[in-house]
């Protein structure tokens, strides 16, 4: 009896996530009439607007994650081995993303850095990317930095320091050559999870008026029939990968310290 | 920067603190200040004085049906992507289900999970939209959606779509919370007499009841604040608040400025309520998963 209500609710639910998966992929091959066919796929790699955008949000995606590590690794290094009475208040702050929505987050960045505050970030286009990036890293921070957190848990950062002082090596040496290797996995495991978040991302880009690969699948959506399912089909293969190879590096590690 | 030998004990010099500036200094900037922007702008009026006006004036009938429909979006989805998703959790974990399933179905919650957003929404409609997969093949047998009052683009089309991430996501939180009730416990129960239904009724419910509920208030708070979803499923039309508040923040639609921050004010309140519940019961689930 208990096995079978396991089946139904398992299968149930298989059904309901598996069936929008199969309604987008068929929808996107019914461009041509009476025929499945790659069309939409293919009038979608034409538009020179995909690419666009589609880079937009790719370089968007590894600044953020450059800032994201940059921001993360030393912070959750010093409170680890300095500052574990600041641990409180770093840990808050990495949750507020996920307590304020981001609209209302992009909302006070308009109202904070238009062109007649006292930083005229969305003035230009490039202010505005750096605002936009900046938004884009908080709102990966939760994610980031419990990935470092936990990846530098498993280290002994204060032996590990010691060790690189007792042989002569400064911060920027320690971080840059004992503590980002050691916590690599975690790093890119947070990556692959922010390039997921950045390149589907639609509220921030649309409001702040860039042109990021969210906002034009959304116009697109709006205007087209059978290119907007065959868009959602190669973003849902972008997320697997990101989460695949999430799933791989943190696998890989395991591996290696089961060998060590 | 402090160098030399780490320091134990003692009194620590505040010089310790400049590590982790850097980093006060973006989260003031980009997290506290925005947020703190929008906060005074909710008690302000045009000049800048104190006012609780924009507080008093979202209290129209427009503005009522937004917080109400989102609230009841926001609890409809929470609490059927609970529901839904524990009992795929204690399908896999307690079912009797081949170990097979357990890590490809969490793989699975892992992307779908983070699979929101417009994308979400055009596989929906190319789904169950007016000219979907399912949509025909029913009208192929007979059935017309339309006409038994189903519309992807209204609200419960929208708890169903939402439920795509909300259900992953409760499965991803009650797995490990569900692996965290030891065998021991159950056979304690048992060797007392208890029936399976008296052992989840006064044991494991009781143990789970925190992880549920706190999860419940993520999954709300989840939902409260989504914007990409649902416009792109319905566009500018379906009256909830981050819509609301989306289309203010591009064009002012109010009317008035003041007003806009009080909307977000709202925004900000429910989720922090929502947020606190779940962070709260978080720590106190975890007691027992140690």
């Amino acid at each position: 009896m208990t096995r079978f209500l396991a089946w139904f609710a398992l299968i149930f639910g298989c059904l309901y996530f598996l069936l929008p998966l199969v309604g987008m992929a068929e929808f996107s091959l019914k461009m041509r009439r009476g025929e499945y066919s790659f069309d939409a796929y293919a009038r979608v790699f034409e538009d020179p607007t995909f690419w666009a955008t589609f880079s937009y949000s790719l370089v968007l995606a590894g600044a953020t994650i450059v800032m994201g590590v940059f921001l993360v690794v030393p912070t959750a290094y010093w409170v680890r081995l300095k500052l574990p009475q600041a641990r409180p208040f770093v840990e808050f702050v990495t949750l507020l993303p996920l307590v304020i929505p981001a609209i209302v987050l992009v909302f006070g960045y308009i109202r904070l850095y238009n062109t007649s505050s006292w930083l005229p970030l969305t003035g230009s286009a490039l202010g505005t990317d750096f605002l936009l990036t900046m938004g884009y890293t908080t709102l990966a921070l939760p994610y980031m930095y419990r990935s470092v957190d936990t990846g530098l848990r498993t280290i002994d950062v204060g032996t590990l320091t010691e060790a690189a002082q007792s042989l002569g090596a400064g911060w920027i040496t320690i971080l840059g050559r004992i503590i980002l290797p050691n916590v690599m996995v975690a790093v890119l495991s947070g990556a692959f999870l922010t390039l997921a978040i950045v390149l589907g991302e639609f509220t921030m880009a649309a409001l702040l008026n860039r042109p990021a690969f969210g906002p034009y699948m959304q116009l697109l959506g709006a205007n087209r029939a059978y290119e907007p399912p065959a868009l959602a089909v190669i973003a849902f293969a972008i997320t697997w990968g990101c989460m695949g190879l999430m799933q791989l590096v943190t696998r890989f590690s395991k591996h290696e310290r089961a060998k060590a | 920067m402090a160098k030399g030998p780490i320091r134990r004990g003692g009194r620590r010099l505040p010089v310790e603190w400049l590590g982790i500036l850097p980093f006060a200094i973006f989260a003031f900037l980009f997290l506290i200040l925005p947020t703190l922007r929008i906060v005074t702008g909710a008690f302000q009026d045009v000049e800048g004085g104190f006012t609780l006006q924009n507080l008093y004036d979202l209290n129209t009938e427009s503005i009522r049906a937004a917080y109400w429909t989102s609230i009841k979006l926001s609890l409809y989805s929470a609490s059927l992507g609970c529901a839904i998703g524990f009992a795929m959790a204690a399908a896999v974990v307690f079912g009797g289900l081949p170990k097979a399933v357990r890590s490809p179905l969490l793989t699975f919650s892992g992307v779908a999970s983070n699979f929101a957003g417009v994308p979400l929404a055009f596989a929906f409609i190319a789904t169950i939209g007016p000219a979907g997969l399912i949509t025909m093949e029913l009208r192929d047998v007979g059935i017309n959606l339309r006409a038994y009052g189903f519309n992807l683009l209204s609200f419960w089309g929208l708890v169903i779509t939402y439920l795509f991430f909300q259900i992953p996501l409760m499965i991803l939180i009650i797995i490990p919370a569900l692996d965290g009730l030891k065998r021991e416990w159950r056979e304690a129960a048992e060797v007392l007499g208890a029936t399976g239904l008296q052992y989840w009724r006064m044991v494991a419910l009781p143990i789970l009841f925190p992880s549920i509920l706190g999860t419940f208030a993520l999954l709300f708070a989840n939902a409260f604040g989504a914007v990409a979803t649902a416009f792109a499923l319905t566009g500018p039309q379906l009256n909830i608040v981050p819509i609301k508040l989306f289309a203010q923040i591009r064009g002012d639609v109010l009317g008035n400025p003041n007003l806009g921050y009080a909307l977000a004010f709202g925004m900000i309140a429910i989720t922090v309520v929502a947020n606190t519940v779940y962070i709260v019961l978080r720590v106190r689930s975890e007691r027992w998963l140690k």
